[in-house]
């Protein structure tokens, strides 16, 4: 089972929500939607559904153009970001009712739905009713409901959004094994660039209704296409610093020269934007040709056990991504480093023109 | 300002007071200012009530007790009343009469206004907030103005003097209102739940009755709490469209003035019996009447 979609166009009131977007995915995959909230995330899900018919453009199914097929008869389960379930049926019933509506034998159905409630670790709670259960349980109990009939194409739109963190991580190592045994289409939209990398498969990344990139989850991490790609796929987001190249060095900022990499000198000497990751900008110099910068502290930001430094330097702000928790006071001056071999470079048009070389399995971040 | 000067005063002093008693004094204050809200909700209950309890009261005695002197409970307690209304066929048939167009009401409204509110809540058309503002204006205009209208056409199709033609009469402001109500109730389920259950392959009509409407049961609850109070105390159509066979009971009570002076003891037991539905459907939905009145919306 293949899902093609080609040159989608949606269009609500006279405003674009999808512009152009050709996509094909493979059986047995699991794709990752990235974007920011309005990137057409949802509308893309809705109209893979079939909950919407495009304005333009065709979706087709296993070779078959499904584009105008209600949603009834497409083969397709949906887990949405609120907590959908039928209120008035048990955990149970809820459940069994995708086989229920298909009638399915029903010894089948207990066995499936017993199966499947194992999976979730919902079994004890199969008598009650969706109201009584927590947030996480309600979540599993609709992913039961998307996961029992061998749909074709399940769409996950941001299902962990409502969670806490500690059940988001678990429900997602969860889903992940729930999908290797599957031969069917998964698609997971999340905001979340770390959730995107976490869940690996494919990923593409979408911005204001327009495909940026779509590849293995990897690539397009390390690889990215362009600036914006760039920045949607990286937690804090990628440093983007303006500087021009010349046939030995680069200039940031007009004053800071250094030398640049061998690699970059193919590159036609001009403006362009350099983009440094987060992670890779350190307090302590990790090679002797690391360049340093005299920074002043805005803010450092804690999120679990890695600190956010945002920094300022003359002319442009940078964000460090540090392991463990810092303090630093507000405007206090700093040295930070960071290694010039690791440069991206994207032309003033956007486009990735250098991707740094892979260094051993440390440029992950 | 002297006001305001006034209480900062007062409320020094209240602080000097306050910061001298002793725990067991303060307990004792809090419990003497509870026992006078108690005082004071009893006195307002005891007027409310008063009316109801006299009608009881009244209902309970001889023609002659009521007339004759001011009593606070039936010196002589008969039932005579009650008993003249439940064996006389012309009083009985009034309540039913009534309860069957009242029941027929209710069913044709329900069966109109739930498809009617589900698209309104669902679906966006040319024309639909107008339609559904137009709606409402229905109620803006008093029934006594469709009064001429209604007897001329029942009485030439035929319908003059039936049960359907009262419930069809009085649709014309239930339908409105439970639309209205409904609305707010259905706007409040998430449409997600619609569209699940679309991909989970239910039928749109096995979805409605066997998920959407256990979802809005208490909206539906609601509203026929209030089909049921519009239709049971409206007499003025009721009245008008029928003659005989379909009279409803508070036609049937004008009976009780005659030449002969008026027979007020049944024309009480009628008045109390007339209450028990309307105390059981409110009893019915105590819980939730307060979000109809707000057409649903929370």
């Amino acid at each position: 089972m293949s899902l093609h979609l080609q040159n989608i166009d949606h269009i609500v009131n006279g405003v674009p929500h999808i512009s152009g977007i050709d996509l094909a995915l493979e059986p047995g995959s699991f794709n990752v939607l990235l974007g920011r909230t309005l990137a057409g995330k949802t509308t893309l899900m809705r109209l893979m559904a079939g909950l919407e018919p495009p304005t333009r453009g065709k979706i087709i199914m296993d070779g078959k153009d499904v584009t105008n097929v209600s949603v009834r008869k497409r083969n397709v389960s949906m887990v949405y970001q609120q907590f959908i379930n039928y209120p008035s049926l048990t955990v149970y019933d809820n459940i069994a009712s995708p086989l229920n509506l298909a009638k399915h034998p029903k010894s089948d159905i207990e066995k499936r739905v017993g199966e499947i409630a194992e999976m979730l670790h919902i079994e004890h709670l199969l008598n009650r009713y969706p109201q009584e259960l927590s947030g996480g349980q309600q979540q599993r109990t609709a992913m039961g409901r998307a996961l029992i009939k061998d749909a074709d194409v399940i769409l996950f739109d941001e299902p962990l959004v409502n969670l806490d963190y500690k059940l988001r991580e678990e429900l997602r190592d969860e889903l992940r094994e729930l999908f290797k045994a599957r031969n069917c289409i998964a698609v997971y939209a999340t905001t979340e660039p770390n959730e995107a990398l976490a869940l690996g498969g494919n990923t593409a990344v979408l911005h204001e209704g327009r495909l940026l990139q779509y590849g293995p989850t990897e690539q397009v991490y390390r690889e990215p296409n362009g600036r914006f790609s760039a920045k949607m796929f990286s937690e804090p987001p990628i440093n983007i610093v303006p500087g021009r190249l010349t046939d030995t060095e680069i200039t940031f900022d007009q004053t800071l020269h250094f030398p640049c990499d061998e690699k970059l000198k193919r590159l036609e000497p001009g403006d362009y934007d350099f983009g440094v990751r987060a992670s890779h900008l350190t307090l302590q110099p990790q090679q002797p040709d690391d360049l340093a910068l005299d920074v002043h502290v805005d803010v450092a930001e804690i999120s679990g056990s890695e600190t956010f430094l945002h920094v300022h330097h003359e002319r442009f702000p940078l964000v460090l991504h540090l392991a463990g928790i810092h303090q630093f006071s507000v405007n206090e001056p700093l040295k930070v480093y960071f290694p010039t071999h690791q440069l991206y470079a994207f032309d003033k048009q956007g486009h990735t023109v250098h991707i740094p070389a892979r260094q051993g399995g440390a440029a992950h971040g | 300002m002297s006001y305001q000067l006034e209480n900062t005063q007062r409320g020094e002093k209240y602080n000097t007071i306050y910061s001298k008693v002793t725990p067991a004094q303060r307990r004792n204050r809090s419990a003497r200012s509870r026992l006078r809200s108690r005082l004071l909700l009893g006195l307002y209950l005891a007027l409310m009530i008063l009316p109801i309890y006299w009608l009881i009261n009244m209902s309970l005695q001889t023609n002659s007790e009521i007339l004759g002197s001011m009593t606070l409970w039936p010196q002589n307690l008969t039932f005579d009343n009650y008993i003249g209304i439940f064996t006389n066929s012309s009083w009985y048939m009034g309540y039913v009469n009534s309860i069957l167009y009242v029941a027929m009401n209710m069913l044709i409204t329900i069966c109109v206004a739930l498809p009617a509110a589900y698209a309104f809540s669902r679906y966006t058309f040319i024309g639909d907030k107008h339609l559904f503002f137009w709606l409402l204006t229905n109620l803006m205009a008093p029934p006594a103005v469709f009064l001429l209208p209604y007897f001329q056409l029942y009485y030439s199709v035929g319908l003059f003097d039936t049960h359907i033609a009262v419930a069809l009469a009085h649709c014309l402001f239930n339908i409105p209102l439970a639309i209205w109500i409904l609305e707010g109730f259905m706007s409040s389920v998430p449409k997600e739940i619609d569209e699940t259950a679309y991909i989970d392959g239910y039928s749109f009509p096995r979805f409605f009755v066997k998920i959407f409407i256990p979802m809005i049961r208490s909206g539906i609850g609601v509203t026929l709490f209030f089909l049921f109070m519009f239709s049971w105390v409206e007499l003025l159509l009721a009245r008008t469209l029928t003659a005989t066979d379909a009279q409803p009971i508070g036609m049937i009570m004008t009976r009780t003035s005659t030449a002969s002076g008026i027979d007020w003891g049944t024309l009480a037991a009628a008045g109390v019996l007339t209450i028990i539905p309307g105390i059981l459907v409110v009893y019915f939905v105590r819980n939730h009447i307060a979000k109809g009145f707000a057409l649903g919306r929370t």
